[in-house]
């Protein structure tokens, strides 16, 4: 999923200062799983918004909306009817939400209230780590489910540098290793010969490198 | 100032904090009527969101009571109650208001004594801070709310 983290609220705060009528949006999709988004925290957003503005003595009308998906413009569309009551959008959704609100609804500004942060997975209660850059040409097949891409800080592809240290890379203690994860899980596997296929430099024009990406289906198109 | 009376809110676990204000009840201890109790099945029930809509309301002060640290009757929800007091408290520092105005307490069912001694306390702690910054604006804002 996509993860994300709520903006510093100071920040938050100037970017809606002008506004006194304001539409806080939240997503039901990766940033309610990340506790980020969803609408537990558009409400406790709200809330914070409002006891601020009262300790100024000021008066601000928030709406609190969750969408499904912010990112699909069919979710998206039912704001439509309301859109001219508000002054400005909060978006607590990824990049990708604010984006679509704001493409949808040109004469509105949006607000991001979230830094959006990483292609993630749970690895326990409250903690999210990096699992995948989107880099668009898979090797988890190659590397034995572990990509070396999103979790080598490097993003070698062909073993470890030597800041790899007791299977915990030179960056930080708390850092695994992703070259030596991926030898262990190898090794588990049976498939030790795979670490000495030589990988090929990576073509990162599907990582970005050539422009952003698109992905259209024509079975799909309506 | 002087004749502030504050309104305190005190989220009390029913297997501890609560049974242990009913005990002060049966002991005649007395504690101030300021605190309002609202009794909750766990403190690990109590959200953010409760504590933040206590404060929106006009509460100048919160504390959540739960079970002493191990004595959870589920097992570990005093716990995470005590996570998100802190949270809570990180938010209303960055909102610029005290944050002794929030508290976590621990007791058993059977310390009716503590219980009316923490709620003295907190009471008077929340007099000497003052109404919540809100109500010292005392704005149309905030009378709008309170309709």
């Amino acid at each position: 999923m996509i993860t994300a983290e709520q903006k510093p609220l100071k920040e938050i705060i100037d970017s809606i200062s002008p506004y006194e009528k304001i539409f806080l949006v939240g997503c039901n999709e990766c940033v309610t799983v990340c506790a980020a988004g969803g609408r537990k925290e558009v409400g406790l957003l709200a809330s914070v918004l409002r006891l601020h503005y009262l300790k100024q003595g000021r008066t601000i009308e928030i709406k609190e909306i969750t969408l499904e998906r912010q990112c699909d413009p069919e979710y998206v569309e039912e704001l439509a009817s309301e859109i001219h009551r508000t002054e400005a959008v909060l978006s607590m959704a990824c990049g990708c939400g604010v984006q679509t609100l704001a493409g949808r609804y040109r004469e509105t500004p949006v607000f991001p209230a979230v830094n959006t942060l990483f292609m993630g997975a749970s690895e326990a209660q409250g903690i999210w780590a990096e699992r995948c850059q989107g880099c668009g040409d898979c090797l988890l097949g190659l590397t034995g489910g572990i990509c070396p891409v999103a979790r080598c800080s490097k993003h070698l592809l062909n073993g470890p540098c030597g800041g790899t240290s007791h299977g915990k890379c030179e960056i930080a203690p708390d850092v695994d290793c992703a070259w030596c994860l991926i030898w262990e899980r190898l090794k588990a596997l049976g498939l030790e010969k795979r670490y000495e296929e030589i990988m090929e430099a990576k073509d990162w024009r599907s990582a970005g490198g050539g422009g952003p990406r698109k992905i259209v289906r024509k079975d799909l198109l309506l | 100032m002087e004749n502030f009376e504050p309104e305190i809110i005190a989220f009390c676990c029913h297997y501890c904090a609560y049974t242990a204000a009913d005990m002060a009840g049966s002991k005649r201890l007395s504690y101030p009527t300021n605190v309002k109790i609202i009794r909750v099945p766990c403190t690990g029930k109590v959200d953010a969101l409760h504590i933040m809509s206590a404060f929106e309301k006009g509460a100048d002060g919160v504390y959540v009571a739960g079970c002493l640290e191990g004595d959870c009757h589920f097992k570990n929800g005093n716990t995470r109650a005590a996570q998100r007091v802190a949270h809570v408290q990180k938010i209303l520092q960055d909102l610029g208001w005290d944050t002794q105005r929030l508290a976590m307490m621990n007791m058993s069912a059977g310390m009716g004594e503590v219980f009316a001694r923490t709620a003295c306390e907190f009471t008077e702690k929340i007099k000497q801070l003052g109404p919540s910054p809100v109500k010292q604006m005392n704005t149309d804002s905030y009378r709008q709310t309170q309709r």
